[in-house]
């Protein structure tokens, strides 16, 4: 493994347990998509995105939309890591008067760049973040990430359509494919997949990658970079609750909270893999 | 200035008028742009101007996307589809994080005519005044829907206004019409009844005024074209001279001006609410004017009802 993979290994080790650590305390919210996505989330705010806790607001700034907005948790332990605000506030997630609501708040939240959670609706934001970016004449990039069992929504393809029809190729969207929703595997709820045909159909570029595979993540944001006049979608293939072996490739565990022994289990078990990494933590 | 015109027809010239003076703005429609008249805008500014196909919830995301950025969208379409269909976009995308998104919706009411009741949308007012934060105006006519225009972009924030397809005679072209978002316009004094008004019907509230007139009843006109947040005050006080109360308007009567009104009235000095509207019935196919006599959406409609208010008057 390189040693930028292993630095975001670390990175997103962190983010989950900053995770489980949120949700045990709100006695509540989504662990199981926040998880499946924590790589990815360390590869954008450790290697990616051009952000910056002290000018959050930077009009140059990259955006990223977290359409799935459930798996906040993800969102906030990684803002929290990078120094958007204290990394105590994770602690009273989802409490009453508390900064850290249910799902992503623009307003009050430092680094939040779209109040997104009732599905389908964030991924539209970053299409007009996107668009505005190409009418401003900007640099940055947006990107949008996307739950497999949200794809569902049909604004999503609303958004699709739109993307490609704008040529918005300073938009990245990834699909968290985890395969995986509330009541039980995508493929037998409501099969959206395959998505490359489908994408490709509309007018994409499609790249498919394991969602935790630092290089494959990286070098997917790269090539999306190269491709002009068309929006690359990425497709991450992705285990739902990776890194808590029990909570691994399980629907129930999609909007629960761990008890305390479960959640000593957790951070436990993130702990000693943290520290099987080695080197400086 | 025409005799008539449709405040949609206004909105689309104010909207290209506004295009030359300020940048930011952008339009975005959902395939109406000869309908809503966003189409004056797209030939003037088309680099600014952006259909997104019949796909509004994605619009109203769009716009909300776009927004955070700087710009100043202007988002088109039927009243039903905006506030009916992408009510929960509305909402969510755009009413939560209080961004600074106009939607402007044309098509609304009973006067939409021929195309009937899928299309005939007299239930937006009612779910956009539930947003918190929503501004929600309804003008009058050509000259106050410009007014609406020109108000809603230096307010920053999200507003919602209602455009008509039918053109409407111009009452509002006095030296002295100022307009000003949640600031109601007394049009005519009276003492025996107040009759509260917006939209197509302020024109009609005019003409019952003179009905009345002719039978010794002396009512008061408001144009409250903005429903919120609403003018309490000049409602309040004119409904102390009076003490009896009148709310005409083309939506339903269930949710919006009249039951804003009679909200206001209840929590401030009880008197007399009577609420005309369409009564809580869908709509139908015919000629717009046409309908407007059927569902006594005109001045007669407004006399009957304000003698049933002069008759709850203690």
């Amino acid at each position: 493994m390189s040693e930028k993979s292993l630095l975001l290994q670390k990175a997103a080790t962190d983010i989950r347990l900053g995770i489980i650590e949120a949700v045990y305390n709100a006695k509540s919210g989504h662990p199981g998509g926040a998880l499946s996505s924590a790589d990815i989330l360390a590869c954008l705010y450790f290697s990616e995105l051009n952000v910056d806790p002290n000018n959050a607001k930077d009009e140059n700034r990259d955006r990223f939309v977290l359409s799935k907005g459930h798996s906040c948790p993800g969102l906030y332990s990684v803002l929290a890591l990078k120094g958007f605000f204290p990394y105590e506030e994770l602690k009273s997630f989802r409490h009453t008067g508390a900064l850290l609501q249910g799902h992503p708040d623009m307003k009050a939240i430092n680094g939040v760049d779209m109040s997104a959670g009732s599905l389908g609706q964030g991924f539209s934001c970053a299409c007009g973040m996107a668009l505005a970016g190409k009418l401003n004449n900007k640099d940055y990039r947006t990107y949008a990430l996307v739950g497999d069992g949200e794809s569902q929504e049909g604004q999503v393809w609303e958004a699709i359509m739109f993307a490609a029809h704008y040529k918005l190729d300073n938009l990245c969207l990834i699909i968290d494919n985890n395969g995986l929703q509330i009541d039980g595997r995508v493929s037998d709820v409501m099969n959206v997949m395959p998505y490359e045909s489908k994408l490709e159909a509309f007018g994409w570029n499609v790249i498919t990658i394991d969602g935790h595979n630092y290089d494959e993540i990286l070098s997917a944001f790269d090539k999306a970079k190269t491709v002009k006049g068309k929006p690359t979608a990425i497709i991450a293939k992705t285990i739902k609750g990776k890194g808590v072996s029990f909570m691994e490739d399980q629907a129930s565990w999609h909007g629960k909270a761990p008890n305390e022994e479960q959640y000593n289990q957790a951070m436990a078990e993130l702990t000693a893999f943290k520290n099987s990494l080695g080197g400086n933590n | 200035m025409a005799d008539k015109i449709a405040t949609r027809e206004a909105y689309g010239n104010a909207l290209a008028e506004l295009g030359e003076i300020n940048q930011d703005v952008v339009v975005l429609d959902a395939d109406l742009a000869e309908a809503t008249k966003t189409c004056i805008f797209k030939k003037k500014f088309p680099e600014r101007f952006f259909d997104c196909g019949i796909a509004e919830n994605n619009m109203v995301s769009v716009a909300a996307g776009l927004s955070t950025c700087g710009k100043i969208p202007f988002v088109s379409t039927f009243a039903m589809f905006a506030a009916g269909r992408s009510f929960e976009q509305i909402r969510n995308s755009i009413g939560y994080p209080h961004l600074n998104v106009k939607i402007c919706a044309t098509h609304a009411g009973i006067s939409v005519g021929e195309d009937g009741a899928t299309h005939q949308c007299n239930e937006d007012i009612a779910l956009m005044r539930t947003i918190p934060g929503m501004v929600v105006i309804n003008p009058s006519d050509g000259v106050e829907a410009r007014e609406a225009v020109m108000a809603a972009v230096k307010y920053n924030g999200p507003v919602y206004i209602r455009f008509g397809r039918l053109a409407l005679p111009i009452i509002n072209d006095n030296e002295g019409y100022k307009f000003e978002i949640g600031k109601a316009i007394k049009m005519a004094e009276g003492t025996d009844v107040t009759i509260v008004a917006n939209g197509m019907m302020v024109a009609e509230a005019l003409e019952a005024r003179k009905i009345l007139a002719e039978e010794g009843i002396s009512a008061s006109v408001i144009n409250v074209h903005t429903v919120k947040p609403l003018d309490v005050q000049t409602i309040v006080s004119d409904a102390k001279i009076t003490g009896a109360v009148v709310v005409s308007e083309e939506h339903n009567v269930i949710g919006a001006l009249g039951s804003a009104v009679a909200e206001a009235i209840a929590e401030n000095y009880p008197v007399p609410v009577v609420r005309h509207g369409v009564n809580d019935v869908f709509g139908k196919s015919g000629p717009a004017k046409e309908l407007i006599e059927y569902y006594e959406l005109n001045a007669k409609g407004i006399v009957e009802k304000v003698k049933v208010a002069l008759s709850l008057k203690k």
